[in-house]
């Protein structure tokens, strides 16, 4: 029989990972519950002072997102390196990136999309005003796939290694930082009513170039790791 | 097929490694047919399936989709599923989570991908571990088999293989 | 290796003469801004060997040669020793300045995150035990993060730009007098001497350590 398209193979791999993630359920729920305990610390550590809370709300929710995202990456691959299944990844006959991408979507649906549902909530009770919550929304809606993606990167190089976490966000939390920056700023501007657009546009080039560059360098990372 | 030996530590697994291009030698590189696999890459992965030390199967799937993805993976042959997991003695858990099974099925089911894709090379690091005598042999008559068929096994194993009428070459890496 | 050393001291000190007493004291910052002659060089330097450990990168990964892994690993922590030096002084300079050890404007702040990047490669080599994967490993993390710094950069400033904070940067200004040019130039040079007498040594080192098992590391040894 013929093999497989590639874009069968691709789809056929993020419904396996899917379904790992539905049977997987408590390891999944873990970052979701972390975002929302960093979050509630904060009105906690500063004093639940109103116009203090709305005003750094933006940073607040946006470096909890960047933490849940980073305790949320070692899944991607950790379990398929365990057990061999990365390896025959490695030697199927489709282009390592393309299934790298796979998986990397499987994991922002599981991880990056209830971040993005639960985001207006959390806005609510920290005080952000209505004008920025569209913009928040927006703004975790295209990052979080760049950090799911970048990210991959980071776990891609680390994934043999024994304390690989600790390393792991040493090495992508710099490559967060843009993402950071123009992802708060907007939110900061809209809810100043100002326009967000050129912010926007940045979060929009920043997804592209890493949907587009970032799962050749985790597959070349991926293949060095399981030498 | 190419029976690789050795004791402890003299690098049967890395050489495998190295030829279905999961290591890079040190030196030196890895032919298929007169070409470097590192320039072959998709075409030499279409004729190459790997059983390493572990068993490449997810858990937390059952034996029929971890068959499926392993064909979603590679070129698929005609054989069904069930008959795949009926010739290697677990017809019956084919809807069972790999958790639950034993260690030996596991093994059972890893080597299954043999029989699901095509493949000219089977590169094949400790087969039989875990296995018990009667697997063990349908295994032997099936590698005999696919020599048959122009096929080509390189395999490690500290188990006695007696493989007859077979052209079995030997590489001893403690020599 | 004597004489780059040499050359080395050749070049720092009449660039730090120059700097440190012939230049004239600048009308705003008075004696103080001097330290810009060590600042401005380092912060350069950082950036500088960061390149060549992609360069290094992009070698490795498409020629695997022995050579570049070695001289990766030893830029490594002369780059981050670099950095820190751009952000110590940058610091220094702040404290008369504005009263503060740290400021977090643009050049400051992305000095920091190229301070993690190299401490990441420094890291990420020293956790993986095969030296000939750890090296392919940094190599991909110097090309990312290469790719990166222009992106921080850019995106730091701009951050900066949005929250008005003071400038360390004075040599955005479209002229700058010779006298004070010249110097800087001189401390440039006298750190690129650095770099290569101290990569050297490192590589020295670090070739020992790759290939003590073989004969000829042996040999020198006396065995």
């Amino acid at each position: 029989m013929k093999r497989l398209s590639l874009s069968q193979a691709f789809i056929y791999l993020l419904r396996r990972d899917l379904t790992l993630a539905v049977r997987n359920r408590a390891e999944f729920a873990n970052p979701i519950l972390f975002f929302v305990l960093v979050i509630t610390l904060f009105p906690l550590a500063i004093g639940a002072v109103p116009e203090l809370l709305a005003r750094i709300a933006p940073g607040i929710i946006w470096v909890a997102a960047l933490l849940a995202a980073m305790l949320s990456l070692d899944s991607i691959f950790r379990s398929d390196f365990d057990d061999g299944s990365l390896e025959q990844l490695l030697m199927s006959a489709h282009p390592m990136p393309v299934l790298v991408l796979a998986k990397v979507c499987a994991h922002w649906l599981v991880t990056g999309v209830p971040l993005l549902l639960i985001s207006p909530v959390l806005a609510e009770m920290l005080g952000m005003p209505a004008a920025a919550q569209g913009t928040l929304f927006l703004t975790i809606l295209i990052g979080t796939p760049i950090l799911s993606l970048v990210g991959a990167i980071g776990v891609a190089l680390t994934v043999g290694l024994p304390k690989g976490g600790i390393i792991l966000s040493l090495l992508v939390l710099p490559l967060y930082v843009p993402v950071l920056i123009f992802a708060s700023s907007a939110i900061e501007a809209a809810a100043g009513g100002l326009d967000v657009s050129a912010q926007i546009y940045m979060l929009l080039a920043f997804l592209f170039v890493s949907i587009s560059l970032s799962p050749l360098a985790t597959a070349a990372a991926l293949r060095m790791s399981m030498s | 097929m190419l029976l690789v030996e050795g004791s402890n530590g003299s690098g049967k697994t890395s050489l495998l490694r190295i030829l279905t291009g999961l290591k890079l030698a040190d030196e030196g590189d890895v032919y298929w047919r007169g070409q470097s696999i590192a320039r072959l890459a998709a075409e030499y992965y279409e004729q190459v399936s790997y059983v390493g030390h572990h068993d490449g199967v997810k858990r937390e799937l059952s034996c029929l989709e971890n068959l499926r993805l392993v064909q979603a993976m590679g070129k698929p042959t005609e054989l069904d599923l069930d008959t795949a997991l009926d010739r290697v003695n677990l017809y019956r858990y084919g809807d069972s989570l790999v958790a639950s099974l034993s260690a030996g099925q596991k093994r059972r089911l890893a080597l299954a991908r043999l029989l699901v894709v095509e493949s000219v090379l089977w590169i094949l690091d400790e087969p039989f571990t875990s296995l018990d005598k009667s697997s063990m042999g349908y295994f032997e008559s099936l590698f005999d088999q696919h020599l048959q068929q122009q096929g080509v096994v390189i395999m490690t194993s500290h188990h006695d293989i007696p493989m007859a009428g077979a052209d079995v070459q030997r590489l001893n890496l403690s020599a | 290796m004597p004489w780059l050393s040499a050359l080395f001291l050749l070049l720092l000190l009449p660039g730090l003469y120059g700097g440190l007493v012939l230049a004239p004291p600048d009308y705003q910052q008075g004696e103080s801004y001097r330290i810009i002659f060590i600042h401005v060089p380092a912060a350069w330097m950082s950036l500088f060997i960061y390149v060549v450990m992609a360069f290094c990168g992009v070698v490795i990964v498409v020629w695997r040669m022995k050579l570049a892994e070695i001289v990766l690993i030893s830029s490594a922590p002369i780059g981050a020793s670099f950095t820190f030096l751009a952000l110590a002084t940058g610091s220094l300079w702040g404290k008369p300045m504005w009263g503060t050890w740290w400021v977090w404007d643009a050049r400051l702040t992305s000095e920091l995150i190229l301070l993690f990047l190299y401490l990441g490669v420094i890291g990420l080599h020293g956790a993986i035990e095969d030296k000939r994967v750890a090296s392919r490993a940094v190599a991909i993390l110097a090309i990312v993060g290469v790719v990166n710094i222009p992106i921080i950069h850019y995106s730091v400033e701009w951050w900066n730009s949005l929250h008005q904070g003071p400038t360390v940067t004075k040599f955005d200004k479209p002229s700058i007098h010779w006298s004070m040019l010249l110097p800087l130039l001189l401390m440039a040079l006298a750190f690129q001497v650095y770099y290569v007498v101290a990569l050297f040594q490192r590589c020295r080192g670090e070739l020992l350590l790759r290939e003590r098992n073989n004969k000829w590391v042996q040999e020198l040894n006396g065995e």
